[in-house]
């Protein structure tokens, strides 16, 4: 039971990382990006191809150590969601939605045809972990990877907090809540909103080299669209605009996942797995429009701010 | 071989057609993405699959591998989808727009819809393809070298007489024009005495019928699962953008076009990365020409 909080606790944190980084793109800038499980799998695909164990028939499989992974994932994210971003960043609402939609469509489709280079359907294995050698058991390693996990949790939400009170994380609201208006005071709103949506995809590509460095290999199927629309459901339930919220979302929805998964597994027999695996996903979906139809702010919503020169 | 890959894209494109032609509607009338119409596509071809049980695909016609039956199944199927699409709307969207929600908001109920109408799905079928009929069809030569199933001749010709029908209904007729002034402005639609929920109704069941048909010629060729509609989504969105939204012959031309680069591309690329096309060709149209081929609005 310990082993298992121990094990949910870190994808918890994990999805969080993903949740914030929707929170920082869609909660506090407006850009509704349906592509989040696209800049996830770059990351983690980039640490797997930077760290795993060298095998001849790989491209890639460098075997370089894990913080050179994990630095190399964030940096190929970042410049992939640049380069996605100067041509979709001006698409407006849900016009952005597809495109990013399309975005992760089509990595996951490299991810599973690039065999060479990303190992296909079978993806890649013996990635470089953490410590990996210093730990006797699975648990003491998941143990530590918590630890890690707190750490990288702790650090991110407070450069977000302090990122989102300084004068940029006031031009991303302004431009989120009056795009005119912020403009006319002289911000480039197209310049914000790109570095906004770099700045979140990173932490996406971030999360997902964490998530394959935390279970050791790759595979495209860890990939699919769900994960987008899960991510979406957890920022949603927890609350847009707020970052405690967000990390809320991440737990109160991955409780119900992992929970209604435990159950089904418990009184489904194997041969229906299929139909159990549906009933999770028909309960975050149910879950999802709940929220919207009868409680639109989410658990904790977005705290009203009023600029405290407002009595000068 | 490029006659051959220009006869598929046509047939692909005459089903991404009517999947796109509601896509571009909901744009259009209602404002948002429905990321869930994916799924009245699915939901129309498993209805059909349950007439199809009751009465069987029905013996062979002439060329094609099915009888009556199967159409028939089709025609009640496209008139419970309708019904559902609108039991969607009732359920959900409804009270988001009575509320005066944001049409983003609508984009994020349709996850939550999707999500919920997918694994119904697979809740009911499993993952399993399913087939309406065993039959095995011999292609026909249409020219040298370009062989197609006499049933898809047969499914692009009906997406044909479906068009027709529904232009003229557009073109011609009050409740046509109503719908067509709330696509090119809800506010001036309503003050003109437009009913606005009677043409929200109409288009959800306009939507769910020809999104059925296109589930059903999508499972015909040649199997069912799951994931037929949600496969096609992206194709959905880059149809009905590349034709610019709210035009009827905008979205018809669009899927033609989206299958036809799908099937052309395989002359380059692998086939594996034939469901990255409608992406690059949404990309190019968002670029180029934001409106659409067919769109006023930018």
């Amino acid at each position: 039971m310990v082993a298992y909080l121990v094990f949910f606790a870190c994808v918890v944190l994990i999805l969080g990382v993903l949740t914030l980084a929707l929170n920082l793109q869609w909660g506090f800038t407006g850009l509704f990006n349906a592509g989040i499980v696209g800049f996830y799998a770059i990351g983690a695909y980039t640490h797997a191809i930077l760290t795993a164990a060298p095998q001849p028939q790989y491209i890639g499989n460098l075997g370089l150590p894990w913080p050179v992974g994990i630095l190399g994932a964030m940096a190929a994210t970042a410049l992939a969601s640049w380069l996605i971003g100067l041509v979709t960043i001006r698409l407006r609402g849900d016009y952005l939605a597809i495109a990013t939609f399309g975005v992760a469509v089509s990595i996951q489709l490299v991810a599973l045809n690039w065999e060479p280079l990303t190992g296909g359907p079978q993806g890649l294995t013996r990635i470089a972990r953490p410590l990996a050698g210093s730990f006797d058991t699975p648990f003491a390693f998941n143990l530590a990877f918590l630890g890690l996990m707190v750490l990288v949790m702790a650090a991110i939400y407070w450069a977000l907090d302090r990122i989102l009170r300084s004068p940029w994380g006031r031009v991303l609201r302004a431009i989120r809540e009056d795009e005119t208006a912020a403009v006319a005071l002289g911000k480039s709103a197209r310049r914000f909103r790109l570095e906004a949506f770099v700045v979140g995809s990173t932490l996406m590509g971030l999360a997902g080299a964490l998530y394959v460095s935390f279970i050791g290999f790759v595979s495209p199927y860890d990939f699919l669209p769900i994960v987008t629309f899960q991510v979406w459901a957890m920022l949603i339930v927890g609350g847009s605009g707020n970052n405690r919220g967000a990390l809320l979302g991440a737990l109160v929805v991955w409780a119900i996942w992992a929970g209604s998964g435990v159950l089904v597994t418990k009184l489904v027999p194997p041969s229906h797995a299929a139909q159990g695996a549906a009933v999770q996903a028909i309960l975050i979906g149910l879950l999802l429009v709940l929220v919207l139809l009868f409680r639109p702010r989410g658990l904790i919503g977005e705290a009203a701010v009023v600029s405290r020169h407002v009595n000068d | 071989m490029l006659g051959q890959a220009i006869a598929d894209g046509i047939l692909t494109g005459a089903i991404i057609a009517l999947g796109a032609i509601g896509v571009t509607f909901t744009l259009a009338i209602m404002r948002f993405a429905n990321f869930a119409h994916s799924e009245l596509l699915t939901w129309g071809g498993y209805i059909a699959l349950v007439f199809v049980a009751f009465a069987g695909p029905g013996a062979p016609t002439g060329p094609l591998s099915f009888g009556w039956q199967l159409l028939a199944a089709a025609v009640i199927a496209a008139v419970l989808t309708g019904l559902a699409a609108w039991g969607v709307d009732a359920l959900v969207f409804r009270r988001l727009r009575r509320r005066g929600a944001q049409p983003l908001t609508m984009v994020f109920a349709a996850f939550g819809a999707a999500l919920v109408m997918r694994h119904l799905v697979v809740l009911v079928w499993g993952h399993e393809s399913r087939f309406y009929t065993r039959e095995l069809q011999i292609a026909v030569e249409l020219w040298p070298g370009v062989r197609v199933l006499p049933d898809q001749i047969f499914i692009a010709g009906l997406a044909l007489a479906v068009t027709v029908l529904l232009h003229g209904f557009l073109t011609r007729s009050r409740t046509g024009m109503a719908m067509r002034a709330m696509a090119e402005s809800p506010a001036l639609a309503q003050v003109c005495g437009i009913e606005v929920e009677a043409v929200v109704r109409l288009t959800w069941i306009i939507s769910g019928t020809l999104a059925a048909f296109a589930g059903v010629f999508a499972g015909l060729t040649p199997q069912l699962h799951p994931e037929i509609g949600f496969n096609l989504l992206l194709s959905l969105f880059a149809a009905a953008i590349l034709g610019g939204t709210g035009s009827l012959p905008g979205a018809v031309l669009g899927g033609l076009l989206v299958g036809l680069a799908e099937n052309l591309s395989l002359l380059l690329i692998s086939p594996g990365y034939k469901g990255a096309m409608p992406f690059l060709l949404l990309l190019v149209i968002l670029i180029v020409r934001p409106q659409g081929l067919f769109g006023e609005r930018g």
